[in-house]
Formats: structure tokens, C-alpha cells, sequence
């Protein structure tokens, strides 16, 4: 902007991160648009812009996720709680709201809030007591299990009211073309640009260091503890968005979260980021999420056993990082 | 070993060295801080190989590809950081990998035994085989190193800075077992800063600078005066910027300010005025400059900033007071490496006083300091771990910059950087105290701080060891670092 100087630094040239680089968007890019050439080869009616919107609902809660989970990772930690926090807070709520509609709102309040809160404990348990957040998040994951186990008696009690799985399940209906735009979307649509402007700010950036070399941050002024421990809160509330999601089309049973928390890990590898932090980018996790969702939706119409889609997501995770391994020692 | 050489990246950190040791023989490299010590015996061990020039052992031609075949052919080595596993016992460390086998299964009676005579035939009884290592003191885990390489039928032995960490009544300990050592036939490779114990054990002397070797005397002619100018003998090639007329007014007061590495220090840190911090590797020098940056905080006395009792716990709170941190490990704690220039530039004004508004302008002047320091670079989008050590160091100047600091601390700026950025960063740093900050500068290089500094402190052992001033001799300055040679017997 205020030099012109061609080998000057303001002289923008492609970095060697580039195309293909570690962390960069690209390969999950080519491998979503093979994806979704293959589903609509064999479902046509896909690219219907209903179907395709009833598609993006299903993929909002674990784009959520992953989202939330790509803060945790680009920092050099992780979460593994958010599966047994989506558990949590659907039983949570359908035995708090027992059915009763006047219930909703205050319960949806309490869930975000209870979801933020597991996010804070998991991060000041990682940055004051020195905890490895890997060991850290296990721990509650087992706890959350464990007390939710305990609380309702080892079956879930009580129902969601309509009103609450109505986010989840409706949208706006009658717009003309796209029919119906489902809740779910929107929420995704507000919580993708809240990220990608999260990640572009100064937060962000600092963030990204702090993953990259934590010390180079402190040593810069950086409040080192203090944006790990927002990452996670950043999780668990998105953790617990998640989950009103799910509650709304799914049914209440601890099955609800079950291996969310993998899901999400693969789907934020498969889009690029770096386990151990600082690289990576935001709407790579998030494609990743919706990469793996499409993959599903394709094994699914392939016929291909949902026991065996594990095993899948499995191989992506170990090829996905043995490939951001290999990009980043070239 | 005959006509070595070594560069890394293209610079050149040994050429032509000449050198060899007999058997039975102590033989004693000194120099400064990056003549070429380490990597000459790291090119005897095995660890680098030379670019040219070659090694003889017994007479034969060797080729060292790594330190598992200078082990095989009879070199072993003493690093001043110990390779040891703290929670296994000396007899297991000492044949870690090639434990005896019985069987098929670990014959530790005989591993315990043969370890009892290699102790016993250095005179370390104290030491048993079955001590778990990390219970052992410094001195006697050094006893262990030696012990293992013996095990390998080490014919040379390389010890590196062997008294650095050893207290007084442990170094007798240690000069009566390279004499034993000696006594065996084993060739030793001495290397030290200090010239009293290299003056007591060796038999000669090779004085190595700047890659080069300067000379190789027998002990008995050496004297210790002679050796110091050998080590310090150059002339100042390079060119510095013109040092300030009068200091300005103290900056930054220290007033007994010390802590766990740091006897109390009484210092003043003055505006317009650049401060040299001589001494030795760890002799401080950092401690000091990480306690007022905040890293390492004062425990005890006073330092005022601006004539107000400020002590940064953080660096945050530093920074956030106008300091700012160079620090020596530039790529470990100074770059995110995987960022990119401009974010690595920003990452000070972003991380210590972030904002929701703004960024733009902030931007706009970052990119503008970038240009400024002359950072080159394909892009400012660029990771940074792409550039050259000087434009790295650019890269951290910038972000400072971008903060106005009134107080910088440059913790060995140069080190590993070309000549030319080398220049520019001097010129910078000049430019810096002109405005009216107070500069304080580490740094190993005596030309470098003798040419830079206004004013120079020594320190030694965690302590202030003398001031001098910015027109002091290089022998000055070393023998403050090192306690005066004069009191070392000829």
C-alpha cells in the first residue's frame, strides 16, 4: 500500500504455502467437488436446491462442530469432550423441559451456557493446572458420561418440546425456489462468518501463533493462557449449539453425541489443519466437515454399511495426516 | 586432522584447520564464542562431515559418516550437555544399546561387573553400577560419560567445556582423571574458555579464530597474555556507526535487582545510549535481559522505569511498559515460523495490544516498517521460516518497531547472519538509541560489542564482573569475562 518497491515486501508474491502446501484448502476442495460429482451422479435430484439444503442441514451440527474444534487444534490442543457435551446437553435439556413448551427458551439459555462453562473448565484445567488438554478433555468426557449416567438413572427421562426441536428440524417455509431454509442453515451460515471473522482478527492471529510457537507468542506481549483457554470455550459452545441442533432431529438417547468427537478431529484434519497448531485455516475445517458429510451421504447411497463408514473415517484421519505430515517437510 | 573445513548455508565457520593429538596426550582448543570450536568437534565426533580436508586416526585415512562410526573407530565424546537417562542406573546408561546378552536376555550381572571395573580403573569407586543416574551429582554423571565411552574403547577422547558445570572441589575431581586418562594413552581433545585449567592439564595449545587456526604453541612457552591476543588479535574489518556524543538521562535503574541466576545487579539503562553486555555463555547476560523483559522476573531489589518502581512479571506487562525483547533464539522463541512476515511483524502490536478496530492503519504502518528495515522477501504473505537469518531478524525488528519501545533489549542481534544484514542491523540498532531509546546489547562478538557499545558491563557467575568503557580493549573485556588471566599460573 505504501511502497511500491517490486522486491519490497509490499511486492505480494505467492508464498510457498500456496497452492498445496500444509494448510492450505485446496486438496479438500478437489476431493469435496469429486464428492459431489459423485452423488449427483447417482442421485440426480441432489442439486435440487431443496434436497441440497436439507443436505447442508444435516452437515450444520458437525460443521458446527468442527468449527469449534478447529480453534482447539490451531492452538496445539484438543477436545476430545464435545461428543459426550453433545450427549450431556440433549438429555440435559429433554429432562429439563419434560415436554413443557414455556420451558424452551430458558433451557436453550442453559445449555449454551452449560456448554461454554465444560469449555472453560476444560481450558483452565489445561493452562493453570498444566494438564495435557488431550488427557484433560478425556477427563470430561468421562465425567460428562459418567454424571449423565447418573443424573437420569441410566435411561434418558423427560422430551424435548416441539419448540426446541423445531431449530434443528424447521426452517423458513415458502420461499419461493429454495422452499424451505431450514434453521440449522442459518445458524451455520451466522456461526461460519462469526469464525472466519473470529480467525481473521486480532484473536485469530494470536491464536495462530500460539499454536505455531507458543513461546515466540508470550514473548511478544501474547496472553498465551488466556487465548488457549477461549478456544475451548469457543468449543464447548459450539459444542453445545451442536447439540440443540441434533436434539432436533434426532430423538433423545446417549447415542446422540456417541464418536462426535472423532468425527469432528477427521473432519478438521481432512481439511488441512495441522495437529500440533498454527497452520490451517477455518473454512478448511469446516469443508472438511462437509466433505466427510458428503462422503457419508455417497457410502450411504453406495449401499455401503453404516458399521463400515467408521472404518472409513477412520483411514481418512490416518491418510489425512500422514499426507499433512509429508506436505510439511517438502 | 589435516586442512578441515565447514560452511553451513554458505558461510564458512572453519577452513583449513590443522590439528591432531597424540596418544597420551592433552591437547587444548580455546578460543572465543564461534571460532569454530564446537563444530571442529562435532566434525572429529562424527556429527557433521567436512566440506574438505580429511581425518586420520592411527595413521589410517577415516570418513566419519556419523557419530555410531567415530564411536566404532575410538572417538568418543564429552558433551557439556550429557546424554544420559536420568531414571536407568549408571551400568545400564553406560551400555545403552549393546547391553551384554546371556542367552537371548540381558546379562545385567555382567553389565553391572564390567561396569565396576571401568569405574574402578578411573579411580571413581564412589560411583556404583547400579545408582539410578538422575540421583547422581554433576560431577559424577560426568564420570558416567567418560566411563561409557571407555566401554567403546574410546582411543580420543573430545571433552567439551568439561569444568562448565562442575563446582570448584569437583574440577581436582576431574583433572585427576584426565590424568589417569592421559596415563592409559588416551588422546585427549580439551576444550575450554578458561585458560587456568588449560594451562594446568594440557601439554598444547591451538587457538582457534574465526574458523581459522591462529596457532598451536606447547603449554610450557604459552603465556597466558600471549594466548588472549591470539584469541582476540583481529582487526576491525567491519564498519560501525558513529557512537553517541553524551548518554541522556537514565532510562532504567536496576538497584540490587536480582534473582535465582542473578547476584544483585546495580545498573542504568540511559537514553540515547547503547550498553554492551559482554561476559561468557552463561555467565548471565540473558538472565539479565529476560528478568527485565519480564520472562524471568526480579525476586529481589528495585528497577524503575522512567523514574517510577516498575517489575514486569510478564512479558506482556513489559512490552505493555515500552520494552521490548530481542531474543537470542531467534527461530525457538522469536518467529512463528509458519506465519507468514507481516503476521510475525504484527504479531507484537497484536498480541500485547489487541484491538477489534483499526487493524488497517495498523497494517498499513507494519507493512510500511517491513519495507523500511529492507526485509527481503517474495512476499509479505511469505512464511517466514523461508527467509535468511538476517531478514528474519528484520522481520522481528519490524515488530518492535511497530510497538515505539523506549527501552530494547538485543539478546546477541547478529548471530548467524550475513555481513551485509549484519551492517544494517548495526546501522538500526544506532538509529534506535539516536531517537532516544535505551539500548542494551548482548553479544558474544567482542568486535561487535566493542564497535557498537557507548558503554560496556561484564558479567561473570550471575554478577556484574566490571564496566568499561566503549573504547575498551578486547583483552579488557575477556579478562573481566574470564577473571583475569593474569592471576593464572604460567
Amino acid at each position: 500500500m505504501t511502497v511500491e518497491a517490486p522486491t519490497g515486501p509490499a511486492a505480494l508474491g505467492q508464498s510457498r504455502r500456496g497452492r498445496w502446501g500444509a494448510g492450505s484448502i485446496a486438496p479438500v476442495v478437489v476431493i469435496l467437488v469429486l464428492l459431489l460429482v459423485a452423488v449427483g451422479i447417482r442421485q440426480p435430484d441432489f442439486y435440487d436446491p431443496p434436497a441440497l439444503l436439507a443436505f447442508l442441514k444435516r452437515a450444520a451440527p458437525l460443521i458446527i462442530l468442527a468449527a469449534g474444534q478447529y480453534f482447539v487444534i490451531v492452538a496445539g490442543d484438543f477436545d476430545l469432550s464435545v461428543g459426550s457435551l453433545v450427549t450431556a446437553e440433549v438429555v440435559i435439556a429433554a429432562r429439563l423441559i419434560d415436554g413443557d413448551p414455556g420451558a424452551t427458551w430458558p433451557v436453550v439459555a442453559l445449555v449454551l451456557g452449560f456448554g461454554l462453562l465444560v469449555g472453560l473448565v476444560n481450558g483452565l484445567v489445561t493452562t493453570l493446572l498444566l494438564v495435557p488438554s488431550f488427557i484433560t478433555t478425556l477427563g470430561m468426557y468421562l465425567i460428562l458420561v459418567g454424571a449423565v449416567y447418573t443424573w437420569t438413572g441410566g435411561s434418558p427421562r423427560g422430551a424435548l418440546s416441539e419448540e426446541f426441536r423445531m431449530l434443528g428440524r424447521r426452517g423458513i417455509e415458502g420461499v419461493p425456489w429454495l422452499g424451505e431454509i431450514p434453521y440449522a442453515v442459518l445458524i451455520l451460515l451466522v456461526l461460519a462468518g462469526l469464525a472466519i471473522l473470529a480467525m481473521r482478527s486480532d484473536f485469530g492471529k494470536v491464536l495462530l501463533a500460539v499454536g505455531d510457537n507458543p513461546r515466540a507468542a508470550r514473548l511478544a506481549g501474547g496472553r498465551v493462557a488466556g487465548v488457549r483457554t477461549i478456544a475451548f470455550v469457543v468449543s464447548g459452545g459450539c459444542a453445545a449449539v451442536a447439540a440443540i441442533l441434533l436434539g432436533g432431529f434426532g430423538g433423545v438417547s446417549f447415542q446422540v453425541g456417541a464418536g462426535l468427537e472423532f468425527t469432528a478431529i477427521t473432519a478438521v484434519v481432512l481439511g488441512g489443519v495441522v495437529l500440533g497448531g498454527g497452520r490451517g485455516s477455518v473454512v478448511g475445517a469446516m469443508l472438511g466437515a462437509l466433505t466427510l458429510q458428503t462422503l457419508l451421504t455417497l457410502l450411504n447411497l453406495l449401499g455401503v454399511a453404516g458399521a463400515l463408514a467408521s472404518a472409513v473415517q477412520g483411514l481418512i484421519i490416518l491418510a489425512a495426516v500422514a499426507i499433512g505430515g509429508l506436505r510439511a517437510r517438502t | 586432522m589435516h586442512d578441515v573445513g565447514k560452511s553451513f548455508y554458505g558461510v564458512s565457520v572453519l577452513s583449513n584447520v590443522d590439528i591432531d593429538v597424540y596418544p597420551g596426550e592433552v591437547h587444548a582448543v580455546v578460543g572465543e564464542n564461534g571460532a569454530g570450536k564446537s563444530t571442529l568437534m562435532k566434525i572429529a565426533s562424527g556429527v557433521h562431515q567436512p566440506d574438505s580436508g580429511s581425518l586420520r586416526i592411527a595413521g589410517e585415512p577415516v570418513v566419519l559418516h556419523n557419530p555410531r562410526e567415530a564411536q566404532a573407530a575410538g572417538v568418543g565424546i564429552i558433551h557439556q550437555e550429557f546424554n544420559l537417562l536420568p531414571e536407568r542406573t549408571v551400568a545400564e546408561n553406560v551400555f545403552l544399546g549393546r547391553e551384554p546378552t546371556r542367552r537371548g536376555l540381558v546379562d545385567r550381572r555382567a553389565m553391572r561387573a564390567r561396569t565396576a571395573e571401568l569405574l574402578a580403573s578411573v579411580g571413581a569407586e564412589t560411583v556404583r553400577p547400579t545408582d539410578r543416574v538422575g540421583q547422581l551429582g554433576v560431577a559424577q554423571q560426568q564420570v558416567v560419560e567418560i566411563v561409557k565411552a571407555l566401554s567403546l574403547d574410546a582411543r580420543i577422547l573430545i571433552m567439551d567445556e568439561p569444568t562448565a558445570a562442575l563446582a570448584d572441589h569437583e574440577v581436582e575431581l576431574l583433572y585427576a582423571l584426565v590424568r589417569r586418562l592421559q596415563a592409559r594413552g588416551i588422546g585427549i581433545l580439551y576444550v575450554s574458555h578458561r585458560l587456568a585449567e588449560v594451562f594446568d592439564l594440557s601439554s598444547r595449545i591451538t587457538v582457534l579464530k574465526d574458523g581459522r587456526r591462529v596457532v598451536t604453541v606447547d603449554t610450557a612457552d604459552a603465556t597466558p597474555e600471549a594466548l588472549v591476543r591470539h584469541m582476540v588479535g583481529r582487526e576491525l574489518a567491519s564498519y560501525y556507526p558513529p557512537k553517541a556524543g553524551a548518554p541522556g538521562a537514565a532510562l532504567v535503574t536496576l538497584a540490587g535487582a536480582g534473582n535465582g541466576r542473578l547476584r544483585p545487579i546495580d545498573l542504568e539503562l540511559r537514553s540515547g545510549e547503547v550498553l554492551g553486555v559482554g561476559g561468557l555463555q552463561g555467565s548471565g547476560r540473558s538472565a539479565l535481559a529476560r528478568a527485565l523483559f519480564g520472562v524471568e522476573s526480579f525476586t529481589a531489589g528495585q528497577m524503575t522505569l522512567d523514574g517510577k518502581p516498575v517489575r514486569p512479571r510478564s512479558p506482556r506487562q513489559a512490552v505493555r511498559a515500552g520494552i521490548a525483547y530481542v531474543t537470542e533464539d531467534r527461530k525457538g522463541e522469536g518467529l512463528a515460523l509458519s506465519q507468514s512476515v507481516l503476521d510475525n511483524a504484527l504479531l507484537a502490536s497484536r498480541a500485547a495490544t489487541p484491538r477489534w478496530f483499526g487493524g488497517g492503519a495498523r497494517t498499513t504502518s507494519v507493512r510500511a516498517l517491513l519495507a523500511a528495515v529492507e526485509v527481503h522477501a517474495a512476499g509479505v504473505d511469505q512464511e517466514v521460516r523461508y527467509l535468511s537469518g538476517g531478514n528474519q531478524q528484520k522481520v522481528v525488528l519490524a515488530r518492535w518497531l511497530a510497538m515505539a519501545p523506549r527501552v530494547l533489549l538485543f539478546d546477541e542481534p547478529t548471530r548467524g547472519i550475513d555481513v551485509g544484514a549484519k551492517a544494517a542491523i548495526h546501522e538500526l540498532i544506532r538509529d534506535l538509541a539516536d531517537k532516544g531509546a535505551a539500548v542494551l546489547m548482548i553479544s558474544s562478538e567482542l568486535p561487535e560489542l566493542l564497535g557498537m557499545s557507548d558503554r560496556i558491563v561484564v558479567m561473570r557467575d550471575g554478577a556484574l564482573a566490571g564496566e568499561l568503557p566503549g573504547d575498551a580493549s578486547e583483552e579488557a573485556v575477556l579478562s573481566l569475562a574470564t577473571g583475569t588471566p593474569h592471576e593464572v599460573p604460567a
